[in-house]
């Protein structure tokens, strides 16, 4: 069978996916289905029932198995995934919650938004630290990210408090949302903002959002934000595509677009 | 002490991102070749801001940097070479060419080859002896277009925007690049390099008498 990377083959990576005894094959099969686009449908079975293992648990009561499953399914475009994954919203595991909302984004299906926006209940009040874990109790820039790529006006309701959530990097998955739904620029803006933040990570993260969204007034300011290069070019690659895909003919070029190209030309 | 002296001291105590920033601007602000060393030290810094600032001093320095940048380029920290390379680049000195050509097609770091790429295209070659052009000319457009068909679609964009610079100053070569350009356009996968090659195409046709 011919070898398609990595030393596995979808031969054995279904074969190590089936077999119980060792937790580590199965995990590492079931990222690599997933890697390697395998969307055969023995293939999504097999992902399927890993999405409702019992036997790979973390020290924390984690499912590894779980998360790696619900992140290949993202990645393999069968819409008869989504109810599943649409449960795992519910999984005890916050990181199986995160990849299922991530992987909903991915698959672009909006059928999924009213449980997105359960797991808002409460608001920013709820939004809260959980007390020794790194993260909060929901996967609220996940959530965020997806709704503003799935859903409609009608979630604006729901995201807007979140512009003033303490965590920085959950204000800018509200404004990449808000955005997104809405065109408006006083979101790109709180963006653009984001490239002045002290601390880089959070630089990066508003670069990768402005060249998510295509926020193409922002291009300039990302030419100068003080990040790699490599990051600002992906984010003005973003901006570039969008900007093109929206006319009619793309390869028309106008003087915004030579304007972002040369922007890169010089920070090559 | 002097100017030089107190800069670089400032740039050794600097203990601050910012600060370190604020120092080498004025370091680079004196235009003075002996500070050529420390500047091309601070590359190695792991600091965007300060490695910019560095960047362009020795680029104001121009063609006296070129040498010493040559004989101090890191082979173990690709975030320096890949300044170096740009310092080089921006120089434009054509004693550069050796070194664009092999970062260019053989450095592991995407950032190192896309700023060498980007390079190749824009050489001063007028300062080579004129028997010399034509050959150094011919390596780098072989270079580069072997270079513009490769997977990393930032090398690919640095190729288009390195050919393109290499056709406006080689009149001989417009045609042949705009032909392999066109070519290129067409089996191209992502969009943003298609119309990188639509604008070079679209410079190059003025230049067409």
């Amino acid at each position: 069978m011919e070898l398609t990377g990595a030393g596995l083959t979808l031969e054995q990576a279904l074969i190590n996916l089936r077999q119980t005894q060792d937790t580590g094959l199965r995990y590492y099969a079931a990222w690599w289905l997933g890697k390697f686009r395998m969307s055969t449908p023995e293939a999504i079975d097999l992902l399927l029932l890993a999405l409702e293992d019992e036997l790979d648990r973390s020290p924390d009561g984690g499912y590894p198995l779980r998360r790696n499953a619900a992140r290949a399914l993202g990645k393999l475009n069968e819409p008869r995934v989504v109810p599943a994954l649409v449960r795992c919203l519910d999984s005890t595991d916050y990181y199986v919650r995160e990849a299922a909302a991530q992987s909903l984004e991915q698959l672009g299906e909006s059928s999924c938004v009213p449980a997105l926006v359960q797991l808002l209940a409460g608001g920013v009040e709820a939004a809260v630290p959980v007390p020794g874990k790194p993260h909060l109790v929901q996967p609220y820039e996940a959530i965020l990210e997806a709704l503003g790529r799935l859903g409609t006006k009608a979630e604006i309701s729901h995201i807007e408090p979140f512009l003033e959530h303490p965590v920085q990097k959950v204000q800018f998955a509200a404004a990449r949302a808000l955005y997104q739904l809405t065109q408006e620029s006083q979101y790109g803006e709180r963006l653009v903002q984001g490239l002045q933040a002290e601390k880089l990570p959070l630089r990066r993260s508003a670069l990768i959002d402005l060249g998510a969204v295509g926020y193409l007034p922002g291009a300039p300011a990302i030419a100068k934000t003080l990040a790699e290069n490599s990051l600002k070019l992906i984010s003005l690659k973003g901006i570039l595509e969008d900007h093109l895909r929206q006319q009619q003919d793309p390869l028309t070029l106008s003087s915004d677009s030579i304007q972002v190209m040369q922007l890169m030309d010089d920070l090559l | 002490m002097s100017d030089l002296n107190s800069s670089i001291q400032a740039v050794h105590a600097a203990s601050s991102p910012g600060s370190l920033i604020q120092a080498v601007r004025q370091l680079a602000q004196l235009q003075d070749p002996d500070a050529i060393p420390m500047l091309i030290e601070v590359l190695g810094y792991n600091n965007p801001g300060a490695a910019i600032a560095a960047v362009e001093g020795l680029v104001k320095l121009g063609d006296v940097a070129v040498p010493i940048l040559l004989n101090n380029i890191d082979s173990y920290d690709y975030g320096a070479r890949a300044w170096a390379n740009r310092a080089l680049a921006e120089i434009g000195h054509p004693h550069a060419l050796e070194n664009l050509l092999e970062a260019a097609s053989n450095d592991f770091a995407l950032s190192v080859r896309r700023a060498a790429t980007k390079g190749l295209g824009s050489l001063q070659w007028s300062k080579l002896p004129p028997e010399k052009q034509k050959t150094a000319q011919e390596k780098a457009l072989q270079a580069l277009l072997q270079i513009s068909v490769d997977v990393e679609w930032v090398v690919r964009y640095a190729a288009i925007v390195g050919l393109e610079g290499l056709a406006q100053q080689q009149p001989a070569f417009v045609g042949p690049i705009s032909e392999h350009l066109q070519q290129r356009g067409n089996g191209e996968p992502q969009l943003a390099v298609q119309a990188r090659v639509v604008l070079a195409l679209q410079r190059l046709e003025e230049k067409v008498p």
